[in-house]
């Protein structure tokens, strides 16, 4: 299944998987960023959503967020078993030199007989992660380890 | 990056239009030093302390993108390099070094970096030999690989046969493959037989978080997804007799490989501990090329903390692959209906290929401490090296290079040279040189299982897509980079080995 251009696209990469997402927010930016991270590993589309995960986190600076963001939802994925398709981001706030978000993040739980994993993501990698206001929203780039 | 497709052509014969220009452009940037030995000089990337070094042939440098030569230089800038930024020839594009980086620091003066690491954190491989023939083996090879790929849980979400307490957990972030034998899971002269006896002083479990030892408990004994594998294997060339003799490999004789790493725990404690080195930068003012370098002055609290988490991840995976060979004894035992030990499965050898270690070295002539940190790359210390175990003290540690699905693996043995040229280090493999998502259109899995298995090789793994992502068409000739190696002297081959079953996640 082809990605949504207006979402998120994959970019060539020899090892590794790297992508990049987009939104009119920067809350969007990080929804479709944890997105492109999911259907790395399988189509989001074919889970059913039955559970939900709230998510707050804190970080200093606004692109460390977006990796602590999706390290969080590696780690959910893994110790929760849940496999997430639907991301709600509220807001994103800087107070006091460091910036903050909450979250909502929904899935099902793994169904190893439903859900065929295509590969699976080590981690949330900081190489040539970008983070950029653009005159039509967000983009965000980032690269998984594999 | 765009043009890292394009470096597939090398042994895949893709279209490749931009091949020639990116030759040019390779090849400006780096000055010949000898057939086997490049030199990327300082300037290449602003701030280099020391020169880069790629350790390639003519025909393997036209593979290397610009990229990757540039993560080479940065890891150049970073303080207290000694000697030179190196890369070995199965070198490619990786996040923070390159895979395939080598860079020894000052263990007073230098930094310590988990980019030189990596997130699978002691990803090694080890050789467990057998006394079968391949004879005895190919007529049942296809029940021994069904075996293996049942008793050894692989793939995502592959939870292991036992769940490892809060005790144990500690226990085997301290003790590592040590754990795994005390524990039942094989003989004393298994621990002989690895790298650091399978265990490296200095861990401690206080610097692991709680979320790494959350994943860490379930998966110990657990294969994991990607290029890592199980793989029963046979002899087929000796290079060396005498160093083959002294490893007890013959002409014909079944081996089985084991290639896989420290799994959620080892990623964790990356993430974790890269969170607060990326901090410990500003407040040391290390200026660094690519955040993905983060880092701290080696006796740092966040240095040092990092790197006795580092060294619990290491010690898992030395568990880790413990226990994998354990289960893979009971499948032999069971498909052959006699014990590992009448079968004469015994432990060649167990070596680590993303890890950071305290050695020491000479350079300009000093004995030196140094933090070597080898990603992608594998330790290769010479006869005499009090490091080597007693059987092979005489011959060289036996260094150990997995080839890509389907292809040879070879067995090396480490040599002086490699401590006078590469802080005695080898390569690791055969070198990505294509995108997972290009190898996915190119390849079907169910086409390539076929065609290996039309050459004798049993192919059994979770889904298709894992075999087209590895398929051996996405990697360099291992061949060709174990004869730079060999070339070179840092490491010298012994033996090759051919598969005939592979299990994969």
């Amino acid at each position: 299944m082809p990605p949504q251009p207006e979402q998120y696209e994959y970019l060539e990469h020899t090892a590794d998987a790297k992508f990049r997402a987009y939104g009119k927010t920067l809350e969007e930016v990080f929804e479709n960023a944890a997105l492109a991270m999911f259907n790395v590993m399988i189509d989001t589309k074919k889970v059913l959503v039955d559970t939900s995960l709230e998510i707050s986190l804190e970080s200093s600076e606004l692109d460390t967020l977006l990796v602590d963001w999706l390290s969080e939802l590696l780690f959910l994925f893994e110790v929760e078993e849940i496999i997430f398709g639907e991301f709600r981001v509220g807001d994103i706030r800087e107070e006091g030199g460091k910036y903050s978000l909450k979250a909502l993040a929904s899935g099902a739980k793994w169904d190893l007989e439903i859900h065929l994993f295509e590969t699976e993501i080590k981690a949330v990698t900081y190489n040539q992660l970008e983070l950029e206001k653009t005159p039509e929203g967000w983009v965000a780039q980032v690269v998984v380890d594999l | 990056m765009t043009e890292s497709e394009e470096t597939g052509s090398e042994s895949t014969g893709l279209e490749n239009k931009g091949a020639e220009s990116m030759l040019t452009d390779v090849r400006d940037m780096v000055r010949k030093l000898s057939d086997n030995s490049w030199e990327i000089p300082i300037g290449h990337t602003p701030g280099m302390e020391v020169p880069g070094r790629l350790f390639v042939s003519e025909k393997l440098l036209a593979g290397i993108d610009p990229e990757t030569l540039s993560q080479i230089a940065n890891v150049a800038t970073l303080p207290g390099i000694q000697k030179y930024s190196m890369a070995m020839p199965d070198a490619h594009l990786g996040y923070g070094f390159a895979i395939g980086g080598v860079a020894a620091f000052d263990s007073e003066e230098g930094i310590i970096s988990p980019g030189g690491v990596g997130f699978d954190i002691n990803c090694g491989v080890r050789l467990i030999k057998t006394n079968l023939q391949k004879e005895d083996v190919v007529p049942r090879i296809k029940e021994l690989t069904e075996g293996l790929f049942k008793n050894v849980p692989s793939g995502v979400g592959s939870k292991s046969r036992f769940r490892a307490s809060d005790k144990e957990l500690d226990d085997v972030f301290l003790h590592g493959a040590r754990w795994a034998v005390e524990s039942g899971y094989g003989v004393d002269s298994d621990t002989e037989h690895c790298e650091g006896n399978g265990c490296l002083e200095g861990a401690d479990p206080a610097y692991v978080s709680g979320k790494a030892r959350k994943r860490g408990k379930p998966q110990l004994g657990t294969l994991g997804s990607g290029n890592h594998f199980l793989e029963v294997q046979y002899v087929d060339e000796i290079y060396d007799r005498e160093v083959a003799s002294a490893f007890g490999l013959e002409e014909g004789q079944v081996t089985v490989m084991i290639h896989c790493g420290s799994r959620g725990a080892g990623h964790q404690i990356c993430t974790d501990h890269l969170q607060t080195l990326s901090q410990a930068v500003k407040k040391y003012g290390i200026q660094i090329p690519d955040k993905q370098l983060a880092c701290a002055p080696a006796q740092s609290n966040e240095a040092q903390s990092y790197f006795k988490a580092m060294l619990c991840a290491a010690n898992y995976a030395w568990a880790n692959r413990q226990v994998i060979t354990h289960w893979t004894r009971e499948t032999f035992e069971q498909v052959f209906g006699r014990d590992s030990d009448e079968l004469g499965m015994d432990l060649l050898y167990d070596v680590a290929h993303n890890v950071a270690k305290l050695e020491e070295h000479l350079v300009d002539g000093r004995k030196k401490e140094v933090y070597v940190h080898r990603k992608g790359a594998t330790r290769a210390f010479p006869p005499g090296h009090s490091e080597v175990p007693t059987a092979f003290r005489d011959v060289g540690q036996p260094v150990l290079i997995p080839g890509s699905m389907g292809t040879a693996s070879y067995i090396l043995c480490g040599t002086k040279e490699a401590m006078d040229i590469s802080f005695g280090s080898a390569c690791h493999g055969a070198g990505r040189v294509m995108s997972r998502a290009h190898a996915k259109k190119e390849f079907n899995g169910e086409n390539i299982k076929e065609k290996l298995e039309a050459r004798g090789i049993t192919v059994r793994a979770t889904h298709p897509s894992v075999i087209a992502e590895e398929a051996p068409g996405v990697y360099k000739s291992s061949s060709e980079v174990v004869n730079v190696v060999h070339e070179l002297g840092i490491a010298r081959k012994v033996a090759r080995v051919l598969p005939l079953g592979v299990a994969k996640g």
